[in-house]
């Protein structure tokens, strides 16, 4: 079947079956940073945003991204050195593989949360695992890049 | 010092946090077979026949391998230095299948959809037979897990397949009995902890290929490149030399991939049918036949006089190898060594163990080694002992923790302990925690109690007399540097962490140093990341490499100035010349020599350059370009670095828990742990490590278990099931360090990956102790036996 | 692995009523559970085209499409202060905010499964499933009744006067409960849902009439009654054991979190 959506916003067309999971054709159309982490739709490591919000690829059918827009790490790259150079100056980013699923939220809590504490910054990401860092070092670089945002803003 | 105790940031750090296509699966050939594994349904069973005909014609089916195709010889899948202690007792497809998921059949295909329609259709009769499943009733089964006469262990350990034993061994000094009659307090505990999946988020993984020169590439997710190029050898009973294993970076390892887990399927898929292919294991794979940590149960007993001082340690682990034996004869000793060590004053102690198979999945390495097992048990015991003499654990720990230059008792891999600053760790921690104020519990009014705990840990820096760093520096045309290494960088960061010591080394900035690991045809020999070795080993092979090539660099610099080369020194970026200056000819020395110099050289180079004006010199850029031109000093340096030691890092966790004394519910609200990891070459690195690993072993302490059916199937498959902990779950970590330094490591550093798992069980185990009564000596400490425990507890009274 | 020949993203609700006669056919809800299965579906009925992902209010009664994601009730606000919080509470627990994106409240209600949080939370409200054929049917009622061919359209929930709060115990914060409870006070009617028992949520039947009349009690009425129906619950709700805890476990919790919710619902405490 056909399908026709914007992939980093770039208008496209594909052909999928009807059981492709968006994670599988992310990664066919070169989008390397979605990783699978499970199958069971609990490590976040494949989050990407589809209309701007949040979702599990692992868990979305290609089918289902008709007239959507899709946006992985891949189409904010500027974002992605802005906010980890951040995660990089705690060494928080430490193997790597759930970075782009976390950044991916991580964006998405920003856009949905003007100003969260360190409690919504934990509910909003308990979604994505992470077996490295055991997340202090992450939780620090958010709120250093908020305060960093703040500062930006305010100037 | 410019780069070394600093917090650099990774040198890959930028790549990984922008998703760029770094890893094995990104990296794999576009047209790789895609090879799955039929499993075993059956805990103990033999193949009677196996039926592929329909399977093959499956349109897309490249080839399906059952044991009929593969070598029987028999090897070990454990990535340790030959001779292996592991038993060799695998095949890669073998007619009898020991545990629930033991592979069957290897299947490759076009597609993945093809492979999975193959599977179906491939029909196995099975000789279903009794599973021995009871870590008691193993040793001495009839029911054999290993029966076949060609079962091989290499190093005799008490291991012997027709009593199901892996290995069996008694270490005694003084005589404990009499010791602890003589004890006015004493105990006697025994203690479960189960197997725990390390979880990393990348799964197992492998791509292979054949090079132009007929040559097996294998592109894996690896800690242990160069034995995964001996194993796969083996395996496939081809020379090692046939064999080329590329490592690009890894999503996490955690001592996993330091068995070769998915390697010889791919790699025997490929080496058959001459086709690139790849292997990616499921979660689910990754859950049910990879390689977790050993479920242990250990028997301490331990006994004090009346000051509080330990006077004897007795312990008895029984380990789990499940159906294979990779690293269970050597996980198990760290039990007893890395746990009996803690207490410098005992007069006798004595530490045996058993290792028996059984039919579910085999276990391997995992972070801590056995030395988490052990430390649990062994902390939890004196933990309890000193409630029963009315002390403060602190206290008793305080009165009888290694200090510098005191004996390590039961710990063969130092004569003493060298470089040792618990002491300060215990202080700090206790301050961190405000614990004189805390312990041992505080009622909230609201049904709540808040618990503290305490629990202090050891590990090793490598293995002694064995483990080999290697590193390959080479000054190339343009000024800039190359360092190869065979170590591996699985998010830890040692690549980052060998550039920062290169880079003071030679005193030039790190992005003049590019690093390169690990390919075994070009990188210099190393064992790989595991057993805390990396930055104490591997680290002063790259300092000895780098002494040597700036000799070399001064050697050529002395040449093209025409001056003797015993008057010139190097500053990083000029060789100079200074007739004052008389540097012996440097003949081999000892690691902690090359520490020295590389020191002191900053001193004289400083020196030298401020008191100096006009001078005859040479700069590295004119030397690195001569070096490309008639020239015979090659600028390239391979050195290696063996320890003959281990010295222990140390550290004291303590845990501030909060317990729901109705549902049993327990809230980690904080954790202090205060390293001794000698000098921190990276400290945010260091403290990350520390963060990472205190998080696994709350999951550990917590939540995660592995259950199984009465058939030896495991229930907890996904992470659905088998619950790691959220960052809702850990609550707040706090990380500080109190270093003492290691002469023998690189600038005083020792190891830190392994030893900060080790105190969450006990500490929390502890904490829970002390806000509700409830001593628990099995793992997970869920809320359902907090729960049980306290009801248990109040009926008695 | 799931497999899918067709799918289908329909026009009309006519149309998936007409496909999902077939025995192989699936409506597809948020998939986070379907496509974990190794099933072979024939065709996938999507009706994500029909704007059934709102939650309408009018005076009466709140209208849940079935396509609406259970982070959107997580974070509406009409509905958390009609349940002053209680809806949230039952739902920030289930994995993280992407899962709870894509899971739909259609997909959770009409799985009916033993360990949903969302059934124990809606069971606790005067709520009334719409399906395409057989309309509206109570969710005491449709909780019960066998799965068939009919298609869940909307949620509708009543607007009585309700108080409400929901508790649940986890092993770990984001896993599937141990137990779930739900108290409310419906009007004049005291209700409490326990789930996860493991099995799936019932409304405990107040035989003894212990609770009745909850709204009207003195305090130190509330309190008896509360520690009255709490045992009494406990001795009354079936429970089993499953791999995250045993029977005995969780009818002491049917206790502690019955008692719990009540005192919360009484205004005896704010929070647990």
């Amino acid at each position: 079947m056909n399908i026709n959506f914007w992939l980093n916003g770039v208008n496209r067309h594909a052909e999928i079956y009807p059981d492709t999971l968006l994670i599988d054709f992310l990664r066919e159309q070169g989008c390397f940073s979605v990783k699978r982490g499970c199958e069971t739709a609990n490590c976040g490591l494949c989050t990407v945003l589809m209309d701007g919000r949040p979702v599990l690829s692992c868990s979305t059918l290609a089918a289902r991204i008709e007239g959507k827009k899709i946006v992985t790490l891949e189409g904010m790259q500027r974002e992605a050195q802005e906010f980890g150079s951040f995660l990089a100056n705690e060494g928080a980013e430490q193997c790597g593989f759930c970075n782009p699923g976390f950044i991916m939220n991580v964006f998405a809590m920003l856009n949905e949360l003007k100003d969260p504490t360190e409690d919504q910054i934990k509910e909003y990401l308990a979604g994505n695992l992470c077996r490295c860092s055991g997340f202090v070092s992450q939780t620090t670089s958010i709120l250093k890049f908020l305060k960093y945002k703040k500062a930006q803003e305010e100037a | 010092m410019k780069y070394v105790n600093q917090p650099v940031r990774k040198t890959d750090a930028m790549s990984l946090v922008t998703g760029k296509p770094v890893y094995t699966d990104d990296l794999a050939p576009k047209d790789c077979l895609i090879v799955k594994i039929l499993r075993s349904p059956h805990a103990n069973a033999w193949v009677e026949d196996i039926k592929t005909g329909t399977a093959e014609k499956v349109a897309g089916i490249a080839c399906i391998l059952t044991y009929k195709d593969v070598p029987q010889k028999r090897f070990t899948l454990a990535g340790q230095t030959a001779p292996e202690m592991s038993p060799d007792d695998r095949l890669i497809l073998d007619r009898h299948v020991r545990f629930v998921g033991d592979a069957v059949a290897i299947v490759a295909g076009e597609t993945e959809a093809a492979v999975d329609k193959a599977l179906k259709r491939i029909r196995v009769d099975y000789r279903v037979e009794a599973p021995v499943l009871d870590i008691h009733k193993a040793k001495d089964n009839p029911i054999l897990v290993h029966p076949e006469d060609d079962w091989k262990l290499k190093i005799p350990l008490g291991g012997d397949n027709k009593r199901n034993l892996c290995a069996s061994a008694v270490e005694e000094h003084g005589n404990v009995d009499e010791v602890l009659a003589k004890c006015k307090y004493t105990i006697e505990r025994t203690y479960h902890t189960k197997a725990n999946q390390q979880t990393m988020m990348e799964t197992f993984r492998t791509a292979c290929y054949m090079d132009h020169f007929g040559r097996l590439i294998v592109l894996s997710s690896t800690q242990i490149p160069f034995h995964v190029r001996r194993i796969v050898g083996r395996a496939l009973d081809i020379p090692a030399s046939k064999v080329r294993v590329i490592k690009p970076r890894i999503g996490g390892g955690f001592g996993a991939k330091q068995t070769s887990v998915s390697e010889i399927y791919p790699a025997i898929v490929t080496w058959k049918t001459g086709r690139p292919s790849k292997m990616i294991f499921s979660r689910y794979e990754s859950m049910i036949c990879s390689s977790p940590r050993h479920e242990m149960e250990i028997t301490v007993r331990a006994g004090a006089d009346e000051n509080g001082i330990i006077k004897a340690i007795d312990v008895y682990t029984l380990s789990n190898t499940g159906a294979y034996g990779e690293h269970s004869s050597t996980t198990v000793g760290l039990s007893g060594h890395k746990s009996i060590g803690l207490y410098r004053h005992t007069e006798a102690y004595k530490f045996a163990f058993d290792v028996v198979y059984t039919n579910v999945q085999a276990a391997g390495a995992y972070r801590g080694y056995g030395a988490t097992q052990g430390i649990f048990a062994v902390e939890s015991a004196v933990n309890e002992l000193a409630h029963k003499m009315g002390m403060d654990p602190v206290r008793v720990k305080e009165l009888n923790m290694p200090v510098e230059g005191g004996p390590l008792p039961g710990y063969p891999d130092v004569p003493y302990a060298q470089s040792c600053s618990m002491d300060r760790c215990m202080a700090r921690a206790k301050e961190m925690m405000d614990w004189d104020s805390k312990y041992p519990c505080r009622d909230m009014g609201n049904g709540k109690v808040r618990g503290v705990g305490v629990a202090m840990a050891m590990q090793g820096s490598s293995i002694a007399g064995v483990d080999v760093g290697g590193a390959d520096i080479k000054l190339n045309e343009d000024g800039s540097y190359t360092l190869a290494l065979g170590c591996t960088d699985m998010g830890t960061g040692c690549d980052t962490i060998m550039a920062q010591i290169a880079a003071d080394c030679l005193n030039t900035p790190m992005d003049n140093i590019v690093v390169f690991s690990v390919d075994t045809d070009i990188s210099p020999y190393d064992s790989g990341s595991y057993a805390s070795a990396t930055t104490y080993t591997t680290g002063v092979a790259v300092m000895k490499a780098c002494e040597e090539l700036k000799k070399k660099i001064c050697k050529l610099g002395a040449e093209m100035m025409e001056v003797d080369e015993r008057k010139v020194d190097f500053d990083g970026s000029c060789v100079f010349y200074d007739e004052t200056i008389d540097i012996s000819d440097g003949a081999d020395k000892n690691a902690a020599g090359h520490m020295t110099d590389a020191e002191e050289g900053y001193r004289v180079d400083m020196d030298a350059i401020s008191s100096e004006g006009a001078q005859k010199k040479v700069s590295l850029k004119d030397i690195a370009l001569k070096g490309t031109f008639f020239n015979n000093i090659e600028l390239q340096v391979v050195k290696q670095h063996s320890s003959p030691l281990s010295p222990p890092p140390f550290m004291v966790g303590m845990a501030e828990v909060e317990v729901d004394t109705e549902t049993g519910s327990v809230e980690v609200l904080d954790y202090v742990a205060v390293v001794d990891c000698g000098t921190p070459i990276n400290p945010n690195l260091a403290r990350v490590q520390t963060e990472g690993g205190i998080a696994q072993g709350i999951g550990m302490a917590l939540s995660e278990d592995i259950q199984y059916t009465d058939k030896g199937k495991v229930r907890n498959n996904s992470f659905m099931q088998y619950k790691i902990p959220t960052r809702q779950d850990i609550g707040n970590i706090r990380v500080a360090f109190e270093s003492s330094y290691e002469k023998s490591g690189p600038f005083g550093a020792k190891s830190i990956g392994e030893l900060v798992i080790d105190t969450p069980c006990p500490a929390l185990a502890e904490a829970i102790y002390n806000a509700t009564g409830v001593r628990l000596t099995e793992l997970p400490m869920t809320p359902e036996k907090i729960a049980m425990g306290i009801l248990k507890n109040k009926s008695e009274q | 692995m799931l497999k899918i020949k067709s799918y289908v993203k329909v026009n009309s609700l006519a149309e998936a009523y007409e496909l999902n006669q077939k025995k192989t056919a699936r409506i597809l809800g948020g998939m986070v559970w379907m496509k974990m299965g190794n099933r072979a579906i024939s065709t996938a009925i999507d009706l994500s085209g029909l704007g059934l992902d709102t939650i309408l209010e009018n005076d009466d009664e709140f209208i849940i499409g079935c396509m609406t994601p259970l982070r959107d009730l997580e974070t509406n606000e009409a509905l958390n202060t009609y349940t002053h919080g209680a809806m949230k509470e039952s739902l920030c627990h289930i994995v993280g905010v992407q899962f709870r994106n894509c899971a739909t409240v259609g997909g959770s209600i009409y799985g009916r499964y033993g360990f949903s949080d969302v059934l124990t939370m809606f069971l606790g409200m005067d709520t009334w499933v719409e399906l395409y054929d057989a309309g509206r049917i109570p969710l005491t009622e449709f909780v019960n009744m066998k799965k068939d061919n009919d298609i869940l359209v909307n949620i509708i929930v009543r607007k009585e006067p309700l108080l409400a709060c929901y508790l649940s115990q986890r092993n770990t914060k984001t896993d599937f409960p141990v137990l779930t409870c739900t108290a409310s006070v419906i009007g004049d009617e005291a209700r409490t849902v326990i789930g996860a028992r493991p099995a799936r949520a019932m409304v405990v039947e107040d035989k003894k009439q212990i609770l009745k009349n909850f709204r009207n009690m003195t305090k130190k009425q509330k309190e008896e009654a509360i520690e009255a129906f709490a045992e009494y619950a406990s001795e009354n709700v079936p429970t089993s054991g499953n791999m995250r805890g045993s029977k005995e476990y969780r009818t002491l919790l049917v206790k502690v979190l019955t008692r719990r919710a009540w005192e919360a619902v009484g205004g005896m405490k704010n929070e647990y």
